[in-house]
């Protein structure tokens, strides 16, 4: 089937779409008088549906369809905003999310939306019934082939008059033996999309879709573009035999307008309405970004590539300085310059918002407040913020869990809060910012915060510190006992956050990405978790250290120091080799027993080169036989196949095209 | 008999004495022998990995996976790159040097021996004019479980 090319496209744009009704469902709820916000939902809904039915999934647009319904009933003022409503629609998404999911998975899109479109309709008729008579008006003008404006459009275009920006009517005729003239009338669109804006067509958007039209349609087009051009571009879309392109103009058409009475009443009080509407054409051409897709794929692959260059780069420079000849060297360094400014472009179109985490979480807070009982008032900040597209995949689930404990643990419900005289809304705040190489993430409460002595207790309790070690913990550390494994505060376990599994996941999840997480809570006030990750996985700084003939990367975030000690400092305690540095008892791994690296000779030096690693508050000295220096390198994995070596998270390639592995020195430290 | 036999595309390498096959779709390319890193604590056969045109590739030694005797690579050694899944390893052969059409009639099930307790990565015997061609089941040649086997039985 020839859609299947189209398919990714549906995929990445109706995700987009339902983004943009989540979110604004979302403000609708909070600001539930501002129509224009109705429209953007509304317009995102009929894109996916008129995408949906395209491609044939026919559930999905029959829902999104429903949907629009009590959409059009809250944009004609029938249907209140009520919480009741916004669970439906919430729902709705939420149905609509699973089915492209499944559509993506290369499922059918097919599921069960018998439940929710009853309710759908419950509601879009359980109001409407009352006010019937008005639906029937707004019903009206589809079924009229004229080109009569309503309100709406008309402001649209006077508006658009008033930018210097041309109406044009026109009509295109399809050629007699056309078999998918719903394909040809989306690819019109999709031109005219491109060097304008669609007011209004006749036969409309819905019969279009449908087919239930001849060969010829007609509509309305705002645009800068010339008519002839226009037209050109038009006849391009194959199986098109005519396009007849003319300006069109407002004041013709009045006396139309005022045949339909109900509509002309309204007419002449553009003046509030105009302004919304000004919001939401201007907000269109902000949309417009010069932007295209392009497959992670392809720009892993182009980075694969880059690297190579990067590699035979190496060998050009080593070349060069052995030929000592002035042109070619000049030739190197130019090539070089500009490979590393390539490499920066390169980079830099890895990184994405964290938007894309961040946008899903307003509605899980919703719901769970709603589970709880709670009230929330949740505010995102920053997120705009861009990280390596590596990192965002990763990060998303220890969030969720963070969040999920901030409501469900840390903010109290609205009863307590009022008792210890707080205001009955809780505050969450989630926020992320950039500082120096790293991306912080900070998940913020205004809830109870933590008890240290309960945190105390249970972790003794559970054996997680002894009695005596209980004694001469920080506050700092007493809060960071949460997220040692086998711990849960909350008096019972719930579903939202007693899972099973604890706030050690998220802890070793964003350690394993080479970041950190920090607690800060004081009692009754709250609690903050802040979060330091990489701005990028795929590019790190390392000390390249040399073990017998192996070389390897140790990552430079973990490394303290580097030094060279003598054999008459090393100590031993528990049987196990430990150095005095600066104070602390380190204890030494020699990497040459972890590793089993094969030796042939058994030398015994008097100085031992240490590489001082911390995990925490923790540190170890990495016995090693030689530093190289510190380099970036691209960071890569081993592959599917070597997918659990202990103590080497990746491996990198080398200026002389060897592979190097990288220490994970996380797995070394206990 | 049909008209119609089924034929498969294999690529033939040799290991010790023997020659064996692999279906082409599962072959990326051929490699001459090139500098690997060793991997710590990787399994007995993983040799390690290899820089094979800027992506980290896993490397396994057949003779080794086989328990046959280990020799020094020639000239004529080879790096079979495979795919199988959404996995890429390559595996280092004593030489690759032809491909041969086997009728699907041609192959027999491997000939059951006794104590053969590693004969499931072997998918058949396809005897091709007076040549043996052992055919692998490349998923049992690579999979996990054959992995831990080896890992408990070494330890």
């Amino acid at each position: 089937m020839e859609s299947n090319q189209y398919l990714d496209i549906f995929i990445d744009e109706s995700k987009e779409n339902l983004q943009v009704v989540n979110d604004q469902l979302l403000n609708l709820e909070k600001d539930s008088t501002n129509l224009s916000i109705v429209d953007e939902i509304f317009r995102a809904a009929h894109t996916l549906k008129g995408m949906a039915a395209t491609m044939g999934y026919e559930d999905l647009s029959d829902l999104t369809h429903k949907m629009e319904n009590v959409l059009d009933g809250i944009r004609q003022e029938e249907l209140s905003v009520t919480t009741d409503v916004m669970d439906v629609l919430l729902d709705s998404v939420e149905y609509l999310e699973d089915m492209i999911t499944d559509i993506s998975e290369g499922g059918s899109g097919a599921k069960e939306v018998e439940e929710i479109v009853s309710k759908l309709k419950t509601i879009e008729s359980g109001e409407a019934v009352a006010e019937a008579s008005s639906v029937e008006t707004v019903n009206e003008p589809t079924s009229n082939n004229s080109f009569s404006i309503d309100q709406f459009e008309r402001t649209v275009l006077q508006q658009a008059e008033s930018d210097g920006q041309s109406i044009y009517q026109i009509r295109v005729a399809l050629t007699e033996d056309c078999l998918l003239k719903v394909a040809r009338v989306y690819m019109v669109f999709e031109v005219l999309e491109q060097n304008g804006e669609v007011i209004k067509s006749v036969p409309t958007v819905d019969e279009l879709e449908n087919e239930a039209f001849d060969q010829v349609f007609e509509l309305i087009l705002v645009s800068s573009e010339p008519a002839q051009d226009l037209q050109a571009k038009i006849l391009k879309v194959s199986e098109v035999s005519q396009v007849d392109v003319e300006p069109f103009s407002l004041d013709s058409k009045e006396v139309e307008e005022d045949v339909e009475g109900e509509v002309a009443a309204t007419i002449q009080t553009p003046e509030s309405s105009s302004d919304t509407k000004e919001d939401s054409v201007e907000s269109k051409k902000a949309v417009g970004n010069k932007t295209i897709r392009v497959n992670i794929d392809r720009l892993d692959a182009l980075m694969n590539l880059f690297e190579e260059m990067v590699i035979d780069r190496g060998r050009l420079e080593q070349i060069s300085d052995e030929l000592d000849h002035n042109d070619l060297k000049g030739t190197v360094e130019r090539i070089s310059r500009i490979s590393g400014d390539l490499q920066n472009i390169i980079l830099t179109m890895r990184m994405v918002p964290i938007d894309q985490v961040f946008n899903r979480f307003p509605r899980m807070v919703r719901q769970l407040t709603r589970d709880l009982g709670k009230k929330i008032d949740m505010q995102i900040e920053g997120a705009e913020t861009e990280l390596d597209r590596t990192v965002i995949d990763e990060i998303g689930d220890p969030l969720v869990h963070l969040i999920r404990n901030a409501v469900d643990h840390g903010i109290e419900t609205p009863d307590q809060r009022l008792e210890t005289g707080k205001n009955e809304e809780g505050k969450l705040l989630l926020k992320a910012f950039h500082s120096g190489n790293h991306v912080f993430v900070q998940i913020k409460d205004d809830g109870k915060g933590i008890n240290q002595d309960k945190v105390l207790a249970k972790a003794i309790e559970n054996g997680v510190i002894t009695q005596e070690q209980s004694t001469s913990l920080t506050s700092k550390q007493i809060n960071e006992l949460i997220l040692e494994s086998g711990f849960s505060t909350a008096q019972e376990v719930s579903d939202i956050s007693g899972r099973g599994v604890g706030l050690d996941v998220v802890k070793s999840t964003i350690e394993s990405l080479g970041g950190s997480i920090e607690i800060e809570s004081e009692l009754g006030q709250g609690t903050t978790f802040t979060i330091q990750l990489p701005l990028t996985l795929s590019i790190i700084s390392v000390m390249l250290v040399v073990i017998e003939n192996e070389t390897y990367a140790i990552p430079l975030s973990s490394i303290i120091e580097t030094a060279v000690i003598k054999k008459s400092e090393i100590m031993k305690a528990h049987n196990k080799e430990v150095i005095d540095f600066r104070g602390n008892i380190v204890p030494l791994v020699d990497l040459k027993e972890v590793f089993e690296v094969p030796s042939d000779h058994e030398v015994e030096d008097e100085f031992y080169s240490v590489v001082v690693v911390r995990k925490g508050d923790q540190m170890a000295g990495l016995v090693v036989d030689s530093f190289i220096g510190q380099q970036e390198i691209v960071l890569k994995g081993l592959g599917n196949y070597l997918s659990n070596i202990f103590a080497i998270s990746g491996a990198t390639i080398l200026g002389n095209g060897e592979v190097a592995l990288i220490v994970d020195s996380n797995a070394l430290i206990k | 008999m049909s008209e119609v036999v089924q034929n498969e595309k294999v690529i033939v390498f040799q290991l010790k004495d023997e020659e064996y096959g692999v279906p082409i779709e599962h072959v990326g390319s051929i490699e001459r022998i090139q500098e690997i890193t060793r991997v710590p604590r990787a399994p007995r056969f993983v040799k390690g990995v290899m820089n094979l045109r800027g992506v980290i590739t896993p490397i396994i030694d057949l003779r080794e996976r086989f328990d046959l005797e280990q020799t020094a690579y020639t000239e004529s050694t080879r790096i079979i790159i495979v795919t199988i899944g959404d996995k890429n390893v390559g595996m280092i052969v004593d030489a690759a040097n032809d491909v041969v059409d086997v009728p699907q009639n041609q192959v027999e099930p491997s000939p059951e021996v006794v104590g053969s307790v590693n004969a499931d990565y072997i998918r058949g015997v396809a005897k091709i004019d007076q040549r043996l061609l052992v055919l692998l089941n490349l998923d049992k040649v690579l999979t996990e479980e054959e992995f831990d086997h080896l890992s408990t039985v070494e330890s």
